[in-house]
């Protein structure tokens, strides 16, 4: 049994090693947030005091509020957008056959690997002339070449796992068409549009180019352009404090996504590359 | 149609753009000098082509890209191995863990690594006493170290994950076979495992390449493009946005456009990337 404990004793080894790898950047973005003053600058992964100082600075810049509420209502709706039009089209490539089939899953993946600036040259222009540069539908349409493609691959992988057979057998024992989508349909389906849906909205998140580019004031710059926009109190002080403190507070609605639904999102990402 | 709708939609948003830039690029067009906005066909590729600050983007973004691949690959694949094969109950810390960098924002991951490395904030220099007064940022090579490490810290995670789908689909019955012929642990990754998953590997290599050659948010963030660390999107954006050089900056979005095509159809007819046989079932 020596060579099993052995063995066990490596794996959590290499647990440990993973989870190092994973946090530790985590905890000194989240340390250096705490730190006050000199602090800042004490070159130390610890602070030598902890203190809120930095959060209050991000809250009173008066660009962080304003980019928080845009990235919120940007992502959440550019998400929604982003799994009704998939739900759709994975539907009818899950159930339907047609030869359009295909075409939509390589379209799909082309624009996956599609240089983001490329459609940002051409979007500042027309954007400029057409009224849509910073605003918040400016930002959205562009998103749906993010969020769609992955939406589309991911719901398909899960749709064809369903068995669809159960609605026509619910439908021979009496139920209507509409009771058989929403008791047999909606409960097998929905965790899929959900994982997508978590998914799409890390995407829409992350987004930067269009950030930066496609917008110019607090009406809609989203959080990551912000913070790179973000200056000290006064010209001589970095803003190294405010931002991390504000980096902070954009990544845990991003942890707690991931500590509630990781299984899920795992076999999402992993279903869509194999299966999709 | 079911699918009509996010079909139009993703043509709309991608390809709509790049006939737009196409044809942006054959002008010669400033947004701060409108009046002189003229039709100077193929001109600005001749511009960019024959400017060494094209040459060296496009020098800075293959580093980049090669570096940060070759790297992911590796370390991707250990923590594919470990998340396969670790015991049950370590599974979802080991997902949680692994998903925190790939949910993270860049700009987010970008700033932590620059903070970390920077001279009056970071405790890199102190940790380790043979960089004292080191200024990571001020050249090339060590800027780029630090672009990379934050590039890599960040998609390992996805590239890992696709791996990890590759091993799901390695015959458990192969490697038990191969353990009864007494093949080391060594000789069944190499000889069973990796020849399994080939196509899983391809792909994972197709995605993380194209995504690299695109970097701009950690250069952006880190540099500024500063000390030679410009890539070719920065360049574009650059050109664009900060100078608005529609005409010049549509040229070369083209041509990062063909680049990436370029790099997909190398893949895909060079290494037949099988995408699928990679999704095991058609």
């Amino acid at each position: 049994m020596s060579a099993s404990i052995r063995e066990r004793i490596w794996w959590y080894l290499a647990a440990a090693a993973v989870l190092v790898y994973a946090l530790f950047p985590v905890a000194w973005i989240v340390s250096l947030s705490f730190k006050e003053g000199a602090d800042i600058g004490n070159r130390q992964f610890l602070p030598t005091q902890w203190g809120w100082g930095n959060y209050q600075a991000a809250f009173d810049s008066g660009l962080f509020i304003p980019a928080l509420r845009n990235s919120l209502g940007i992502s959440i709706i550019a998400t929604a957008v982003a799994v009704l039009l998939s739900t759709f089209a994975a539907y009818g490539i899950a159930r339907l056959d047609f030869p359009g089939k295909k075409i939509i899953l390589s379209t799909a993946l082309a624009v996956a690997i599609f240089p983001v600036i490329s459609i940002v040259t051409p979007l500042f222009n027309v954007w400029r002339s057409i009224g849509l540069f910073d605003t918040w539908l400016g930002l959205i349409i562009p998103y749906m070449a993010l969020t769609l493609p992955i939406s589309i691959w991911v719901l398909s992988a899960f749709f064809r796992q369903i068995p669809w057979e159960m609605e026509q057998a619910a439908q021979v024992d009496g139920a209507t068409t509409w009771q058989a989508f929403r008791k047999v349909i909606v409960p097998l389906a929905w965790p899929g549009v959900a994982t997508t849906a978590i998914i799409a909205f890390f995407i829409a998140w992350n987004d930067f180019i269009f950030g930066i580019s496609l917008t110019s004031t607090e009406r809609a710059r989203p959080v990551p352009a912000a913070l790179a926009s973000f200056t000290g109190a006064s010209q001589f002080e970095q803003p190294t404090g405010a931002i991390s403190a504000a980096a902070v507070i954009v990544t845990i609605p991003v942890i707690v996504l991931v500590l509630l639904f990781q299984r899920q999102i795992v076999a999402g990402l992993t279903n869509g590359a194999v299966k999709g | 149609m079911l699918a009509g709708p996010a079909f139009v939609v993703m043509l709309l948003v991608t390809a709509y753009p790049i006939v737009q830039a196409i044809w942006d690029s054959l002008w010669s067009f400033r947004l701060t000098t409108p009046d002189e906005r003229a039709f100077v066909g193929l001109r600005n590729y001749g511009v960019i082509l024959t400017d060494p600050v094209w040459w060296g983007a496009v020098r800075t973004t293959v580093l980049i890209t090669v570096v940060t691949v070759a790297v992911e690959l590796v370390l991707g694949f250990a923590l594919a191995l470990v998340m396969h094969r670790a015991i049950r109950t370590l599974r979802p810390l080991l997902r949680t863990a692994i998903l925190i960098p790939y949910a993270i924002i860049t700009v987010v991951s970008a700033f932590a690594w620059q903070y970390a490395f920077a001279l009056d904030s970071g405790f890199i220099n102190t940790w380790f006493p043979m960089f004292e007064g080191m200024d990571w940022f001020g050249q090339f090579g060590s800027s780029i170290v630090v672009i990379c490490l934050s590039e890599i810290w960040k998609t390992t995670p996805f590239m890992s994950l696709l791996l990890l789908a590759g091993l799901a689909q390695v015959p458990e019955d192969l490697q038990e076979a191969a353990k009864v012929d007494g093949a080391t642990w060594w000789q069944r990754l190499t000889k069973v495992t990796i020849p399994n998953m080939k196509a899983a590997i391809m792909v994972a290599l197709l995605f993380r390449t194209l995504d690299a050659f695109r970097i701009f948010d950690n250069v952006f963030i880190m540099t500024g493009g500063a000390s030679g660390t410009e890539t070719v999107s920065f360049l574009a954006y650059r050109q664009t946005i900060s100078r608005v050089e529609i005409g010049l900056g549509s040229a070369v979005s083209v041509l990062l456009f063909l680049c990436v095509i370029a790099i997909a159809v190398l893949f895909i007819k060079g290494f037949k990337v099988d995408m699928a046989q990679a999704r095991g079932d058609r």
